[in-house]
């Protein structure tokens, strides 16, 4: 039997870089086939939700915007342990509270996967609503989607042809040319957040 | 200085202030301050959705065949109760119908997310108000066992063996440091009153819960295409139904079928036998705990929701009850009609919104949302960092919805008690069995635990729903119907040049509703009055307090700095201030603030 394998972008896609993680397994679909051992998911913001994926899955490799204190658009990768440890310091992914939990249940259950693996890039903008990636952190997406088929071949798990997209993503109306394409004028659509609580905001 | 409110509160600012921020174990983002007296009893409370969340502008100039998709992203959890909401307001704008079976498919992925998210609320959400996990690991497992057998005797997982397992693990979990989902508790408050067999059961419970949930999403896969965001449609439903083939992909066939009626009888066993019997199980230690009433003895609001046909939205059709009580008069059910201007109106005055002119009402078809962050003048602290709102000006990013200028109270016990006041019989038995059970007079009923009570009644309630509407769905395809969708007006060349709709749904948190302009084929303006924006709601220009607040007042705190009865309360509404506002964490590994002035 051939081990399962769960490719996962999280993260908003209303909320500007904070989409980062969607459009990485978005276009990772389009890339690369796998056979059906391996689920490409937009997993969006639904945190515990998300319990139910992780199970039986050996691998989890996730794509997610992600606060390190770093300059924006530097992507860094972590392995394994690091992973929900990392994920407890200061200012990491926008819903890392939502996501540590998830990894923290599926080891009180005794079902997380084996090997993890997190891509995540230093967002510039996420007090944007209804916007798009940032050029800088868009021109990390094809990178991070290189780094990760690098990560999956070293777990053993390799493409089995080209990329045919995946029935887990988000619907077409909200892939990135048609989300950021249809946006509305800045004067029809308010943009900005509340200062208090945007990480990463404007500078 | 203590003030009236003309909705029938009185609140006085004297005491010690407690800061709150942010409430956690919620979907989204929420501040909350209470000044308590001398005794520790809360007598003012100002709640803040703390982020903004302007969906409605982002969905300006946009397909409004798509406005599902956006408004699935608003939140984390109730994705597929927007979508729904969303299709039907572009269905009753355009005057669309749709076929019986998209009717009983969409009612049996609504149930479905309802008893999803109700037993999620409660285990994962919920329980940590009432169960301390580090107590479980002094129980006995012998003695759990027992107390299992007694209060779940249906349940088959009830050996002292099996009940030793799951403490070991949770011991290792706990031991290795790992406090992780646990870290945010005042495990040693004296308001945690369960004896450790209890909190066993109950974390023992908690991990059942997730095993459930691992099938129950599958009922939107099935029916969704895909899950999490399932997909939705416009005139119907997107899956086609072919009970002739064997593998026709995404066609539901009698073998997907077979697999939903599997999955609607283990959530039925479940409720049944484990979520019903923990709830009163774990009341029964709280029983003189009665506190957290708030507006529901006052003034509660459901829109209804199922219909028993499809297109057809009378209240006599609707298996979850519409109305309103208002004035604490539960002899009078009022009719409620979303669409009328006079009855629904959210106002600014308190919210970082401007409409131009102070004390104004807006139907959400007239819906204005333009942000306006300022803080009153005595705010102690800055703009980026208050110390302590001033509720006397603007202080939240959710407006102020009122029913004929009343605050209400939404969800599944405004449900329950609009139920139970029109005689609804399937509620009333379930109510009235439920209080002789416990031996609790109705009055019981406006409380917090009454809140978390009717959650689960209502569990029990849709899962005999969904087996109803899986019946209806199998008959009619047995009768040769095969048709999901309505696609005569998808063309956007058959819609009028102008038109507008609305949409709503008892969303698992209550009432939920969208309003849609369209013009040109384009979506001109877009409102979501979602549940927490009417539980969440700060004060209006009368100076109604809302049902979040109002649900505090009265309550005594063992420790001030230590806020588990606030959290409590404010749990039993399943607050989901994604959807209210939006969902922003500033600092991952976050320990609720909780400041005492």
């Amino acid at each position: 039997m051939t081990d399962r394998t769960l490719i996962l972008g999280i993260g908003n896609l209303l909320w500007a870089d904070e989409g980062f993680g969607v459009r990485c397994v978005e276009r990772l679909a389009e890339r690369a086939g796998f056979g059906p051992e391996v689920q490409i998911m937009d997993g969006g913001t639904q945190g515990l939700y998300l319990l139910p994926f992780l199970e039986d899955a050996r691998n989890l490799l996730v794509f997610d915007a992600v606060d390190y204190g770093l300059p924006p658009g530097m992507m860094k990768v972590v392995e394994n342990e690091a992973v929900p440890a990392f994920m407890g310091a200061k200012k990491m992914s926008l819903h890392q509270t939502g996501f540590q939990d998830v990894i923290a249940t599926a080891q009180l259950k005794g079902i997380c996967p084996d090997r993890l693996c997190l891509i995540g890039v230093q967002p510039e903008e996420l007090e944007d609503y209804g916007g798009g990636l940032r050029p800088i952190v868009a021109a990390q997406i094809d990178p991070a989607v290189d780094r990760g088929l690098d990560k999956l071949a070293q777990w053993g798990v390799h493409p089995t042809g080209p990329g045919t997209g995946s029935p887990d993503l988000a619907d077409v109306a909200l892939r990135r040319d048609a989300y950021e394409g249809g946006r509305p004028s800045e004067d029809m659509a308010y943009r900005h957040g509340d200062e208090r609580f945007v990480p990463g905001r404007r500078r | 200085m203590v003030v009236q409110t003309p909705n029938g509160f009185s609140l006085d600012t004297a005491g010690q202030r407690i800061v709150v921020d942010p409430v956690t174990r919620i979907e989204g983002h929420m501040r909350c301050e209470v000044n308590v007296d001398a005794d520790n009893v809360i007598r003012n409370a100002v709640s803040t959705g703390t982020m903004w969340r302007g969906l409605e502008v982002i969905l300006r100039g946009r397909d409004p065949r798509d406005a599902w998709a956006f408004t699935e992203r608003i939140c984390g959890v109730c994705t597929g109760t927007h979508a729904l909401t969303s299709v039907r307001a572009v269905e009753d704008a355009l005057g669309i119908e749709i076929p019986d079976n998209a009717n009983s498919i969409r009612n049996m992925m609504q149930l479905n997310l309802q008893i999803h998210d109700h037993v999620v609320h409660f285990y994962h959400l919920h329980a940590l108000d009432w169960v301390n996990p580090v107590n479980a690991l002094r129980a006995d497992p012998r003695a759990t066992s027992e107390l299992q057998q007694t209060v779940g005797p249906n349940h088959p997982m009830s050996s002292p063996g099996y009940f030793r397992d799951v403490q070991n693990r949770l011991r290792q979990f706990v031991e290795s440091g790992q406090l992780g989902l646990f870290r945010n508790g005042y495990w040693d408050n004296p308001a945690y009153l369960l004896p450790p067999e209890a909190d066993l059961m109950a974390v023992t419970h908690y991990l059942e819960a997730l095993d459930l949930q691992k099938e129950i999403v599958k009922v939107h896969t099935i029916f969704g295409g895909k899950n999490p965001h399932p997909n939705w449609l416009v005139g119907g439903v997107p899956c086609p139904i072919n009970v002739h083939s064997t593998g026709a992909v995404g066609a539901i066939n009698m073998e997907r079928l077979n697999q939903v009626s599997t999955i609607l009888s283990l959530c039925d066993d479940f409720v049944r036998n484990v979520y019903i019997p923990d709830v009163i199980a774990i009341g029964g230690f709280y029983r003189n705990w009665l506190h957290g009433g708030g507006l529901s003895s006052q003034a509660v609001l459901s829109y209804g929701d199922i219909p028993e046909h499809a297109n057809n939205f009378a209240p006599e059709t609707l298996h979850l009850p519409r109305g309103a009580i208002i004035n604490g008069d539960l002899s009078t059910v009022h009719e409620v009609d979303i669409r009328d201007p006079e009855q629904i109106q959210e106002f600014v005055d308190h919210s970082w919104y401007d409409y131009g002119e102070p004390g104004v009402g807006k139907h959400p078809w007239d819906g204005v949302t333009n942000a306006k962050f300022e803080l009153g003048e005595n705010t102690v602290g800055s703009r980026t960092n208050i110390r302590e709102i001033d509720e006397a000006a603007k202080y939240s990013w959710i407006k102020a919805p009122r029913w004929r200028g009343h605050a209400m109270e939404v969800g599944p016990l405004a449900r329950y008690i609009v139920g139970y006041a029109s005689g609804h019989e399937q509620i009333t038995d379930q109510v009235t069995g439920l209080l002789r059970t416990m031996d609790l007079p109705v009055e019981a009923l406006f409380s917090t635990l009454g809140r978390t009570a009717a959650r689960a009644l209502e569990a029990q309630y849709c899962a005999d729903l969904q087996r109803h509407f899986f019946d209806k769905l199998v008959t009619n395809i047995r009768n040769g119907d095969e048709s999901t969708a309505n696609v005569a007006r998808w063309d956007p060349s058959t819609w009028p040049a102008s038109t507008r709709g609305v949409g709503f749904t008892e969303a698992p948190r209550g009432a939920l509703g969208h309003w849609v302009s369209i013009a040109d084929g384009r979506i001109e303006n877009y409102q979501c009055v979602v549940p927490t924006t009417w539980n969440g709601s700060p004060r209006d220009a009368a100076g109604n307090i809302g049902a979040f607040e109002a649900s505090l007042l009265g309550t005594p705190m063992e420790r001030p700095e230590e806020p588990v009865e606030i959290l409590r309360t404010l749990h039993s509404f399943d607050p989901c201030l994604a959807c209210s506002t939006h969902v922003m964490s500033p600092d991952g590994h976050e320990l609720t603030t909780v400041k005492v002035r």
